[in-house]
C-alpha cells in the first residue's frame, strides 16, 4: 500500500531497488497513531509506521516478549547473566527483564537473572576519579534491581585461567529435556509448593553484590595491573585491532563469571542496528565463516555457557525512544579512542557507512539483519570434536599452510621473540591471526628497527623494507620521536595514512 | 522579522561528550529576519556550542546519521525535519545511538 508521499507498507518496500526515503509529516497536522487511530503520534517505527506512547510500549514489550518465547532456549527457573555495558541496548533489555519479571504469575518470565558490569575505563582513557563515579552510579542502578550483580573490571581479563580458551563441556551427548515438558514441570513443581504452604517466589529485594574473583566489595584494581592492561591495548597498532582484542577480553571475563557463578545463559544487549553493523564488519575481518555465531540469536561457541541476543530485532531508533520515554537509565561511557583522529576501524567505517545509507534508504538495515536471519550453523559446526581457533572458539578455518598470504610470516620470523609467536599463528582462525600478529611488541621483539622495518599492517605481509610500502597500502613510516630513549624502549613505529587502506 | 526564541536544548546518548558534558542547556536565539527552523538552529548550535569535532555532530546540513532529534518528545520526523519551525519554549533533544567518534 505505497502511496506517493508515504510508504506505508512496514515491512519495507517490495521493488528491490528500496525505496528513497520520503517526508511523513510536517507538524502542522498532528498525525494519529496508526495502532490505535487516537492517540498522539510521537515516534515512527520502520517506515511511515507513527505509533502513539502506549501503543509504542505494547509493541516495545511484545517484541521482547516473543523473541523469547518463539525461540525457546531460556528454560524456567535457568540462571541467565545479563551483560550490562551501561549503554542503551543493555539497560532496555534489564528493563524488559525486570518488567517482565514482575508480572502477573501466567505470564510471568521464569528465568533467575544476574547482571555483570565490566569497567572498562582503563583502556577509554578515563581517569581513576571518573571510574569511581561510573562505578558508584552503575552500583546504585544495579541495587534498585533487586538481581544479583557482579561488577568486575576489564583488568580481572588477565588474570582468568587458560581453562577459558577451552570449550566447556555440554550440549551434545544426550538430549536434554524438551521445552515443553521443561516448562509443565516447572508449573507443576510451582503449584506444590504453593499448596505446601512454601510460597517461594524469586529472590527480589535482596540485592547481593559479589566479585567474579572473590572480593566483595567495589574497588578499582591495582595500579600495575592497569598498566599492563594498558601495554597490551597499546601494543595494538590499530584501533581495529584494539577493538577486537576488547571484545574478546569482555566476553572472556563475561563467560569466566558466568561459569563460576553456575549461570548457564548469558543474556547481550545488541540492537538490529548493532547486529547488523556486526555482520558486515566481520565480513571485513576475515570473520565470513562465522557470522551466524557471532550474530545469531543463540551462539553455542563455548559449549556450557549460551550466548543470547534478544534485542536483537530491534532497531537503535527504538531502543533510544523507548529510553527516553519510560526513564530507563544508562550509564554512558566514552568508547575506545584512537591516537589520532583520522584513524578510524573497520566497525566504524561499517557503522558511518551503513547509517549513512540508512537515511535515504530506510531498509538497508532490516535487509542486511534479515540476510544475516538466512545464516545458520554449516553442520560440520556441531561437532565438537573439529579444531577450534583459540581465540574465538570459532571452527579453524584454514586448511593447512599453503595459503600464499600467509606462507612468508610463517617461515621467514627468525627474529627474536618471534618463534614463540610462530607457535600461536597455527592455532589460531584467519581473522585472530591478523589481531594477533599486530601485537609484536608485547612479545619483546620488535618488527625491526630503521632500515628494516616492514609494513606489518598488510595482510599480504609484503616485506619492503622502505618507508612506502605499495602498492595495496600508502603508509608513511615515521621512525617517530621515540627512538631507543627510555629504558631500552622498542621504538614505536608511527603510521599515518588513510584508514582506507589496510586496517 | 522573528522575534528571539528560547529553547531547552537537551543532549543525550553520549553526544553530550562533545559539549562539555553539559546536557541540558538554555538557549535563546537572537532575532533574525528569516524565521528560527531546525537547519538554522543546527548551524547556530555549531557556532555557539559545540566545542570540538563538529563532524561527530553534523554532516552537511543535518546531523550525522545515527544522531536522534526529538521536538517536544515527538520523533522529527514528523514535526519536519529541517523544516520544522521553532516555536517559543520548545525543547529540542538530540540524542546519540552511535559508538562515538
Amino acid at each position: 500500500m505505497c502511496d506517493g508521499a508515504e510508504c506505508g507498507d512496514g515491512s519495507g518496500c517490495g521493488d528491490g531497488t528500496g525505496r528513497r526515503r520520503q517526508r511523513v509529516g510536517n507538524g502542522t497536522k498532528p498525525r494519529p497513531c496508526v495502532k490505535c487511530g487516537q492517540g498522539r503520534a510521537v515516534v515512527v517505527i520502520r517506515i511511515g509506521d507513527a505509533f502513539c506512547r502506549a501503543c509504542f510500549h505494547e509493541y516495545f514489550v511484545h517484541k521482547f516478549r516473543a523473541m523469547l518465547g518463539k525461540n525457546r532456549v531460556i528454560f524456567p527457573g535457568e540462571k541467565v547473566l545479563l551483560a550490562l555495558s551501561g549503554g542503551m541496548g543493555s539497560s532496555a533489555m534489564l528493563r524488559q527483564v525486570q518488567e517482565g519479571l514482575s508480572r502477573e504469575a501466567a505470564k510471568r518470565l521464569r528465568f533467575v537473572p544476574g547482571v555483570i558490569y565490566i569497567d572498562e575505563g582503563a583502556v577509554c582513557g578515563q581517569s581513576l576519579e571518573q571510574r569511581e563515579q561510573t562505578l558508584s552510579r552503575i552500583e546504585a542502578l544495579l541495587q534498585e534491581t533487586g538481581f544479583p550483580y557482579y561488577l568486575a573490571s576489564l583488568e580481572q581479563a588477565l588474570e582468568l585461567p587458560g581453562s577459558i580458551l577451552r570449550r566447556g563441556p555440554g550440549g551434545g551427548s544426550e538430549p536434554g529435556p524438551s521445552y515443553k515438558s521443561a516448562v509443565d514441570g516447572f508449573i507443576q513443581q510451582r503449584r506444590q509448593e504453593e499448596a505446601g504452604g512454601d510460597g517461594g517466589s524469586l529472590a527480589a529485594g535482596l540485592s547481593t553484590q559479589h566479585g567474579p574473583i572473590g572480593d566483595s566489595h567495589t574497588c578499582l584494581p591495582a595500579a600495575a595491573r592497569t598498566e599492563e592492561l594498558l601495554r597490551l591495548f597499546d601494543s595494538a597498532e590499530t584501533l581495529t585491532a584494539k577493538e577486537e582484542l576488547l571484545q574478546m577480553l569482555r566476553s572472556h571475563l563475561v563467560l569466566h563469571t558466568a561459569r563460576t557463578q553456575g549461570y548457564t545463559k548469558v543474556m547481550t544487549g545488541e540492537s538490529c542496528t548493532r547486529v547488523a553493523v556486526k555482520l558486515l564488519t566481520n565480513l571485513a575481518l576475515g570473520r565470513g565463516a562465522f557470522l551466524a555465531m557471532d550474530t545469531g540469536f543463540v551462539d553455542s561457541r563455548h559449549g556450557d555457557v549460551i550466548v543470547v541476543r534478544p534485542m536483537r530485532d530491534y532497531m537503535a531508533k527504538e531502543i533510544a525512544f523507548y529510553n527516553h520515554f519510560f526513564g530507563v537509565p544508562t550509564v554512558i561511557t566514552p568508547p575506545l579512542q584512537a591516537k589520532r583522529r583520522e584513524k578510524t576501524s573497520i566497525h566504524r567505517l561499517m557503522e558511518n557507512f551503513l547509517l549513512g545509507l540508512q537515511v535515504d534508504f530506510p531498509s538497508t538495515i532490516s535487509t542486511v539483519y534479515r540476510t544475516g536471519e538466512k545464516l545458520s550453523l554449516a553442520p560440520a559446526e556441531a561437532n565438537s570434536e573439529q579444531q577450534r581457533c583459540l581465540l574465538c572458539l570459532c571452527a579453524l578455518d584454514i586448511a593447512g599452510e599453503e595459503e600464499l598470504a600467509l606462507e612468508p610470516t610463517l617461515v621467514k620470523d627468525t627474529e627474536n621473540g618471534a618463534e614463540s609467536r610462530a607457535a600461536f599463528i597455527p592455532l589460531l582462525c584467519y581473522s585472530c591471526r591478523l589481531t594477533f600478529k599486530e601485537m609484536v611488541r608485547i612479545w619483546g621483539g620488535s618488527p625491526g628497527t630503521g632500515a628494516r622495518a616492514r609494513c606489518p599492517q598488510c595482510p599480504l605481509s609484503c616485506r619492503v623494507p622502505q618507508p612506502r610500502c605499495q602498492p595495496t597500502c600508502a603508509l608513511k613510516l615515521s621512525a617517530g620521536a621515540a627512538g631507543r630513549g627510555q629504558a631500552g624502549e622498542v621504538p614505536s613505529l608511527r603510521y599515518e595514512g588513510s584508514a582506507a587502506s589496510c586496517r | 522579522m522573528a522575534a528571539p526564541v528560547s529553547l531547552q536544548v537537551e543532549f543525550g546518548g553520549g553526544a553530550e561528550l562533545l559539549f562539555d558534558g553539559v546536557k541540558k542547556h538554555q538557549v535563546t536565539l537572537p532575532s533574525q529576519p528569516e524565521p528560527w527552523d531546525i537547519r538554522n538552529l543546527l548551524k547556530w548550535i555549531k557556532q555557539n556550542l559545540l566545542k570540538e569535532k563538529p563532524e561527530l555532530f553534523m554532516q552537511g546540513e543535518s546531523v550525522r546519521p545515527g544522531i536522534l532529534v526529538l521536538i517536544n518528545d515527538a520523533d522529527w520526523e514528523l514535526m519536519g525535519e529541517l523544516d520544522y519551525k521553532l516555536q517559543d519554549q520548545d525543547n529540542v533533544l538530540f540524542i546519540s545511538t552511535l559508538h562515538g567518534g
